[in-house]
């Protein structure tokens, strides 16, 4: 029953990561690819942790893992809202079908919405 | 062992962006991500073959790509880009 729990858990994280990297290969520009790449592979990696940490049990290997998922539970989004703040003040732009601009809206800024017409990707 | 495979395509996906990416935060959030995805295939290789000590690197790497995206945040706060 464990084991099968392990196994489901295992694989649904392998999947979770391989989606997220597809989001990040493949979405329009940085602020989609962030998102998708950081959620996706957040909760992917936290379930292949868990897995692991059900088909060992409570040994070094199962203990090491949970720490392991715990960490990166707590720091991948830190470290990507950090990066969405800095690209967003150093000014990357948005995709051209973006519809709310609130960051530099409320900073006082001009937005920063890509009003180039199709001149990115074809 | 079929889990690792599986996750081979997922960390090359990340290696596409980081070499294509056309901001810095792109390459930078590809290698983060990267990171991530090696820290969760050392993970199976150490459940595959029993061997507890591979969790430390993998909580090694995780640390390190943290460290690593927060500081290319501070440098991108910091100094304007081109693009």
């Amino acid at each position: 029953m464990i084991s099968v729990l392990a196994l489901i858990f295992l694989w649904l994280g392998v999947v979770f990561v391989l989606l997220g990297a597809l989001g990040l290969a493949r979405f329009p520009d940085l602020y989609n690819r962030m998102q998708a790449a950081t959620k996706c592979v957040t909760l992917g990696v936290c379930g292949i942790m868990l897995g692991i940490f059900l088909r060992s049990g409570f040994n070094p290997l199962g203990v090491k893992a949970l720490i392991c998922a715990v960490f990166i539970l707590f720091t991948v989004p830190v470290s990507s809202h950090a990066l969405v703040r800095g690209s967003l003040i150093a000014g990357v732009k948005l995709w051209k079908g973006t519809v709310k601009d609130d960051f530099t809206a409320d900073r006082g800024g001009t937005s920063i919405i890509d009003k180039t017409p199709e001149t990115e990707g074809k | 062992m079929v889990p690792i495979i599986v996750l081979i395509p997922a960390a090359l996906f990340c290696l596409y962006r980081a070499l294509i990416g056309p901001s810095i935060a792109d390459r930078a959030i590809a290698v983060d991500m990267m990171g991530v995805v090696f820290s969760a295939i050392t993970g199976l290789i150490a459940l595959q073959y029993k061997l507890n000590y591979l969790l430390d690197i993998s909580i090694a790497l995780a640390v390190i790509s943290f460290i690593g995206a927060l500081a290319l945040a501070k440098f991108l706060e910091k100094r304007s880009l081109d693009d």
